[in-house]
């Protein structure tokens, strides 16, 4: 990271903090906000926060290894999350699958190499009814069929 | 205003934003702990603690600050009925939510919605500035000098285990979700160590209507132990999935009937973490007192393998145990193993055996509910199905 670049992210993590306040439950919120503008929490942003909150770096990386929708390395500006759960699988999940890794070439915890999308699996998105169901970062997709959801990645500009 | 999907006669009766709150306000907080105690509520969450025990504890703590906290973390597989609550009716779920602070006397109301619901944040905010314009939250609420009330919306980051309400205060918190050893019990040390308390999102809906219509009317519905209506999240083989409220104490076999569904050859109440039944056991109530559940109902037909079935529920376990304590963290990981051994053919009826005893196990010594109930869907599937699935082992 650059000088520069260290200075913007001091910045903004210090507006951050100061929104929430500077207290230990105001730490996911925090990195919350980190992870949907960076798509991941550098290291430098862990220490930062660590740093405002007055808590151990090691207690914030501890927190983002437990949830799964907090991630220290990069991933792509879209991420495609694809439900997996028992509901979805039994109304051709798998097809889904295929289609999206056939058309973006990658596998399952992949990032496309111009860096725009990774693909996941998601346990269960409460969209059971309306299976199979997929999140593109905050929205969600559901009675997708193999072309519906390539129509909605290629959407994607 | 949202178009209404749901139909029923309890939670999706009419209602009024406001009403509720109002009336609550007129009753002295020993009158609303009476009526709830009266109408025999249980958490909808799928537990069944009597909601107003939980309440009555909370309110008697002493403490200069309390909080109410909204479960809206809809983990468990084949749910989705709080998400139709929480797109369709906010009013019953922050009326309720309103009337619950009124009563244990908190000032603070945290709903922790799901990391995956994110997309309904916004709309939520913006009807709690809506609730604020119309004075039944913030500031003297309907111009009671004495009642101050506000709601925050929290997100989770994506652990199903957060749904367990002492993981869930934790992640408030801001640490791993992690859930804590009871006692002490949330009503008296539950977020930053004040008294608190945890409801799912339709216990609150449940009670806005109780409060507005009275616990006689409520009990009118259901059974004697398991009183008034329940929302059940349908999904898989059946013509009509969706969301259902029906009275509690109904019959699986008329259940399946009201969602068209044919050749069913088994059905998984309460999600992953619930059990198995097969067609023998279909005139089993759905109730506290026999097949309990958070409301999660996954249908499969005759063309399902149940194996299959068991591997998905497993993995989801493995995935989503938070790995504090042993018996959930390994025992988990060795079930799956066991069921793949039975997939590949590769297996004794010896070590099987010792498994659905390790699972045993695993629901004594696991220290929080998600450990307790992952052996669920193992030993009621291997027991319930073992026919198809020791006989055909061969073949797969």
């Amino acid at each position: 990271m650059l000088v520069l670049e260290k200075n913007t992210m001091t910045e903004e993590i210090e507006k951050l903090v100061e929104k929430y306040g500077n207290l230990r439950s105001s730490l996911l919120p925090i990195l919350q906000e980190i992870q949907s503008v960076h798509k991941y929490i550098p290291d430098f942003a862990q220490q930062e926060v660590a740093r405002l909150l007055n808590i151990h770096p090691v207690e914030v990386y501890s927190v983002i290894s437990f949830y799964t929708f907090l991630n220290t390395k990069p991933k792509g500006r879209y991420l495609v999350r694809l439900c997996k759960t028992i509901s979805c699988d039994m109304q051709g999940k798998q097809a889904i699958a295929r289609a999206i890794e056939r058309e973006l070439g990658i596998s399952f915890g992949e990032t496309t190499k111009d860096n725009k999308f990774t693909l996941e699996y998601i346990n269960c998105l409460g969209m059971c009814d309306k299976g199979p169901a997929m999140l593109i970062n905050n929205k969600v997709y559901t009675k997708l069929t193999p072309e519906k959801a390539i129509q909605i990645i290629n959407e994607i500009q | 205003m949202t178009e209404r999907s749901g139909n029923g006669k309890v939670i999706f009766s009419e209602y009024r934003r406001g009403e509720a709150i109002k009336k609550a306000l007129t009753m002295t907080r020993e009158e609303i702990l009476l009526e709830i105690r009266e109408s025999k509520l249980k958490g909808r969450g799928g537990a069944g603690f009597p909601t107003s025990t939980k309440w009555m504890l909370s309110a008697a703590a002493v403490a200069d600050e309390k909080y109410v906290i909204c479960n809206a973390d809809e983990g468990e597989p084949g749910t989705f009925k709080d998400r139709l609550l929480l797109m369709e009716y906010p009013e019953l779920i922050f009326d309720g939510m309103v009337i619950a602070g009124y009563t244990i006397g908190a000032k603070k109301g945290i709903v922790y919605l799901r990391g995956e619901y994110e997309y309904l944040k916004e709309q939520l905010e913006s009807y709690l500035e809506q609730m604020k314009t119309d004075n039944l939250l913030g500031k003297a609420i309907l111009n009671n000098k004495e009642f101050d009330f506000d709601v925050i919306i929290r997100l989770g980051s994506g652990a199903y285990v957060c749904g367990e309400e002492t993981a869930l205060i934790e992640s408030l918190e801001g640490f791993r979700g992690e859930a804590r050893n009871r006692p002490p019990y949330p009503v008296n040390t539950g977020f930053q160590g004040k008294p608190t308390i945890v409801n799912n999102v339709e216990t609150f809906a449940a009670v806005t209507h109780i409060i507005m219509k009275g616990s006689q009317w409520f009990k009118k519905y259901g059974t004697d132990k398991s009183t008034g209506s329940k929302l059940f999240s349908v999904s898989g083989d059946c013509d009509k999935p969706g969301v259902y409220e029906l009275p509690m104490g109904i019959r699986i076999s008329e259940l399946l009937k009201i969602v068209g569904a044919k050749n069913t050859k088994a059905v998984q109440v309460g999600g992953a973490s619930g059990i198995c039944l097969p067609k023998s056991q279909f005139e089993r109530t759905l109730a506290y007192e026999d097949v309990p559940s958070g409301g999660s109902i996954i249908i499969f037909n005759e063309s399902r393998n149940m194996l299959k079935v068991l591997k998905n529920f497993m993995e989801f376990f493995v995935e989503e145990s938070c790995g504090q304590c042993t018996p959930c963290r390994i025992g988990n990981i060795k079930l799956l193993e066991g069921v793949n051994m039975i997939e590949s053919g590769n297996y004794t009826f010896k070590y099987i055996n010792q498994l659905k005893e390790l699972g045993k196990t695993m629901q004594l010594a696991s220290k929080c509910g998600l450990g307790q109930s992952s052996p669920n869907p193992f030993i009621s599937i291997l027991e319930n199905f073992s026919e198809e699935i020791f006989n055909n082992s061969e073949e797969r």
